[in-house]
């Protein structure tokens, strides 16, 4: 510390973190992409709560999104499309002490990988999880993903998509033991922040979609929402994400939520004409699978050789 | 093949003939659901505690609940029993034991009786109400006499009421106490192991048991005069008796391995049920995915995160394993990877026998994928090469796929107990600091190989990617650094082959003929290499344990024999069929290998019966072509 060599030791104070504490290799993502955004909020996040960063470990699968681990100097793990989850879920099965974040896209999330989104949510080990949703497969070049809307146009479907488009939250909701439910909007980045940051605090794991621009491919999907601010409506509550008066402002179409009401946070979810941000909903004290999955990472070589060789001599002839 | 002696037993007021045999093959075989399984597990395990040689494969049905009286229902237990140790499940059945007279079938399509087979048959069905069940059964009787066995029709189910109600689920029982007094077993040994087994179920399921056993005993020793004598050899080291899955299991925790990602999948499932009976006294997790590919996501992730896993699986499983089986390789993470070898492709034959996974788990992920293939031949080595497994995985930095197969999974073998040591049990990498100057894949530009920091590690932070990357892990695509990187993954394959040594032959180090084996056929093949050698061939045998990188020495071996072949339970075409031509011809998956290999022109016979191939098979196939050999040898010192 302080490039001094001492055999004694001087308590610390707590590390001084900046932003750059925090940033990986220059972003690639196009200019105006939501992604940025995102990435500028987990590093502010991140800077503001001083992660360790080698206990942190951010998890993608691929596609656009997915690139995000590089941009981090934490741990990172950018493997297989749409296996985010089963990686995060192993890395934290074992290691309580790590803070684990997955990156998703909607492709990665709701197409090849929905196995395993329906599962995580399941077993609700304590992970974060950021949907980033822009609706287009980006990184290969705009085909139709499931959250694409039915008529819209993309490389595979050229006179448009056959398909009802998949709604991440409603299905979220319907999966038993969900914990943590949230949706915001990559272009107000005080609830972008509010939202991560409250989602990063809850213990379990916790959903977040955030709906995110693609200037490339998709441009035209979220422009009405960020033009006519009464397209998107905030959902407020004590228990709920909170917002400073002045980024509030920027809501003029607020309801009152109670995130504890599953029930009406399904009714707001299905909500067409509007987009509901903020926090559907959260439940304390789910089950968590990870509780039961860490049984014995405490236990030393000599503990397991005894009780090895207590199984071993039930074989004995 | 030996001598009728009459001897006074223990039971003195009954006369028996004792028959001295070096070893005997009995079937135990039921309709499925009447536990004939369970039966031959305990007299498998009781003739292991007895100090007999055992080995033991299991007769499984097709189905979950096939029709009764079927024979497609036909369950139950082969025992191969001797007084040395037995490494295979041999020939034609000595002794069968049968709930029904339609199971038998079932048995004599399979091949598994010969004439002079003695049978004893539940006779019940002579008495059935229905008439047609009746005749069969007298029909069926008849049949069997004139196909030569001996049959000794039994009163299994009138015997059993005495005890139970549902004789039909104490029936096995009653069996196991005919056999224990055919056999002459210690029936002291035989009430402890009865009580342990059901100890679970409480004190009246073991005394209604005890009864039945008692009854079979009993009524054995007053109504049979035969009875069969198996010299037992007392070891001089301590024994352990299992099967392969559970040696699998017990490995895997003597390993240190502390996660068992899984999907079920027959026939690998038993060794996760066994690991969940048990793990959590090693501190080990037994998880059960979605699906497939999350088991072994799972398991990368904990072991990305400094965690040793394992994942276990078969064929479909390992299929659906691949994309991420290469991230291993391309990420370098170790991973101990199982694959339970069943009959193949698609469904296949779930629960039955095949070596079909050997090219699928080498060449198996797109890309270039070198990947470290280990076979174990015996119940023995499934319990030591998943330590060794682990070792491998974490000094070559990868997958290790190791195969095993159904005949390993089901069979019984006793093997001297293995010795866990602390050292096996380690934790694979520290918390402490990691020197920020050494990249992630600080490759040893000679070996390939390096050291890996694990998320905790200050200073180790970087980004794991299954894209092409530099030793930074930083993504590249420059055809230089593609180039290197490859090159680093492959070299680790080449460096643990230089530390390998040539496989032993087995009988004589030259010759006509060299047979080469891998998996579980290795007591096959040399019980058919030493009665052909009696005979006075020259065949010789070798048996590979590790698949990639292969054993060093192969085309030395290979010189010093007239000819070259395998013997393989995977799918190979037989010359002389419609089309089949020597370019056409395609090969067993040991031999294509071997071939690609070595250069050398090696032959091969394989088969997909489904079970596995007897060494009688193995000695029919073999000496046609010893014959060709010896033909051609004397053609040419004629000529010469």
């Amino acid at each position: 510390m302080y490039g001094l060599n001492l055999d004694w030791e001087i308590e610390p104070g707590p590390r001084t973190c900046t932003l750059e504490d925090y940033k990986g290799a220059e972003a690639r993502w196009c200019p105006g992409c939501g992604d940025h955004a995102v990435l500028n909020a987990v590093h502010r996040l991140a800077r503001d709560e001083r992660w360790p960063t080698e206990r942190t470990v951010v998890v993608s699968g691929i596609g656009c999104s997915s690139r995000f681990p590089h941009y981090m100097s934490t741990y990172g793990f950018h493997g297989l499309h749409g296996r985010a989850l089963p990686v995060a879920c192993g890395i934290r099965s074992r290691r309580p002490d790590l803070d684990v974040i997955v990156i998703t896209g909607d492709g990665d999330c709701c197409a090849i990988g929905t196995a395993h989104w329906i599962h995580a949510i399941r077993y609700n080990m304590n992970l974060t999880v950021l949907l980033l949703d822009n609706n287009i497969y980006g990184l290969t070049k705009s085909q139709t993903s499931p959250t694409t809307r039915f008529g819209e146009k993309s490389n595979t479907h050229p006179k448009g998509s056959f398909f009802a488009s998949l709604n991440p939250i409603s299905v979220t909701l319907g999966i038993p033991n969900a914990s943590f439910v949230a949706q915001t909007i990559d272009w107000n980045p005080p609830h972008l922040y509010a939202t991560i940051k409250a989602a990063h605090r809850h213990q379990g794991t916790s959903f977040v979609r955030i709906l995110q621009r693609c200037p490339h491919f998709t441009p035209h999907v979220f422009a009405p929402a960020q033009q006519d601010l009464n397209q998107v409506l905030l959902m407020t509550h004590a228990e709920g994400i909170q917002l400073e008066e002045p980024a509030r402002k920027l809501f003029p179409n607020c309801v009152e939520h109670d995130p504890r009401d599953l029930a009406a946070a399904r009714r707001l979810a299905d909500r067409e004409d509007v987009y509901p941000v903020g926090l559907f909903y959260r439940k304390e004290g789910a089950l968590r699978y990870d509780e039961h999955t860490a049984t014995g990472i405490d236990f030393t070589p000599q503990q397991k050789l005894d009780a090895l060789n207590r199984i071993l001599d039930r074989f004995r002839i | 093949m030996s001598k009728e002696l009459a001897v006074a037993s223990g039971f003195s007021e009954h006369r028996c003939i004792l028959l001295p045999v070096d070893q005997h093959i009995v079937e135990i075989v039921s309709d499925s659901g009447e536990g004939a399984q369970t039966c031959g597990q305990m007299f498998g395990a009781l003739c292991a505690k007895s100090g007999f040689g055992v080995w033991t494969v299991e007769i499984i049905p097709a189905e979950i609940e096939p029709p009764a009286r079927s024979r497609a229902g036909a369950s139950g237990n082969r025992i191969r029993i001797g007084s040395q140790p037995v490494t295979n499940a041999g020939d034609c059945a000595d002794l069968v034991v049968a709930f029904n007279e339609q199971v038998v079938y079932s048995r004599i399509d399979a091949g598994a009786l010969r004439a002079g087979t003695l049978l004893f048959l539940d006779n019940c069905w002579a008495s059935d109400p229905d008439p047609s069940i009746r005749s069969m059964y007298a029909e069926a009787v008849e049949d069997f006499l004139r196909r030569g066995y001996e049959v000794s029709e039994i009163p299994v189910q009138e015997q059993c009421r005495q005890y139970t109600e549902d004789p039909r689920r104490g029936k096995n029982m009653w069996v196991l106490g005919m056999l224990c007094a055919l056999y002459d077993l210690d029936m002291d040994l035989v009430r402890r192991e009865l009580a342990q087994r059901f100890a679970r179920k409480g004190d009246a399921v073991i005394q209604k048991n005890l009864a039945l056993l008692e009854g079979g005993h009993n009524w054995t020793v007053k109504q049979v005069e035969r009875r069969f004598h198996v010299p037992a050899r007392k070891p001089a080291q301590p024994m352990v008796v299992m099967n392969g899955n559970q040696a699998l299991g017990l490995g895997i925790m003597a390993a240190g391995i502390e996660l068992c990602s899984m999907y079920p999948i027959t026939p690998a499932t038993s060794a996760s049920h066994f690991l969940a009976s048990v793990f959590e006294q090693v501190g080990g997790f037994v998880h059960q995915a979605e699906d497939e590919i999350a088991a072994i996501g799972f398991a990368i992730g904990a072991s990305y995160a400094g965690k040793t896993a394992v994942t276990i699986t078969s064929g479909p499983g390992l299929a659906l394993k691949t994309e991420f089986l290469g991230l291993a390789v391309m990420a370098e993470i170790p991973l101990v990877v199982v694959v339970v070898q069943r009959g193949g492709p698609s469904t296949g034959l779930p629960t039955k026998i095949e070596q079909g996974d050997l090219l699928a788990s080498l060449y198996g992920s797109p890309g270039d994928s070198p990947k470290i293939v280990l076979a174990p031949a015996t119940i023995e080595e499934c319990f030591h090469f998943m330590v060794l497994a682990r070792k491998l995985a974490e000094e070559f930095r990868g997958p290790v796929i190791v195969l095993s197969d159904a005949n390993l999974a089901t069979g019984q073998q006793p093997f001297p107990r293995p010795s866990p040591s602390l050292s096996w049990l380690a934790p694979p990498v520290d918390q402490n600091d990691w020197n920020p100057d050494v990249p992630p894949f600080a490759w040893d530009p000679k070996t390939g190989l390096s050291k890996r920091p694990v998320p905790g590690q200050k200073g180790g932070e970087y980004v794991l990617t299954g894209l092409a990357h530099d030793e930074h892990s930083h993504v590249a695509y420059e055809s230089a650094i593609n180039q290197r990187a490859m090159e680093m993954r492959s070299r680790k394959l080449a460096v643990l082959r230089s530390a390998l040594r040539p496989p032993a032959v087995h009988g004589d180090a030259e010759g006509d003929l060299l047979v080469v084996g891998w998996g579980s056929t290795l007591g096959a093949i040399e019980e058919a290499v030493d009665r052909l050698r009696a005979e006075g061939w020259r065949v010789s045998s070798l048996h590979l344990r590790f698949l990639s990188p292969l054993e060093p020495g192969l085309p030395e071996i290979f010189a010093r024999f007239r000819r070259v072949m395998t013997v393989e339970i995977n799918y190979s075409d037989t010359p002389g069929q419609p089309y089949i031509e020597e370019g056409s011809r395609r090969y067993a998956q040991l031999a294509t290998l071997l071939r690609a290999q070595t250069l050398v022109d090696v032959d091969c016979w394989s088969r997909v019966p489904g079970s596995p191939l007897p060494p009688g098979a193995i000695v029919e196939a073999l000496r046609p072509r010893l014959e060709a050999i010896t033909r051609n040898r004397e053609v040419e010192s004629c000529t010469a």
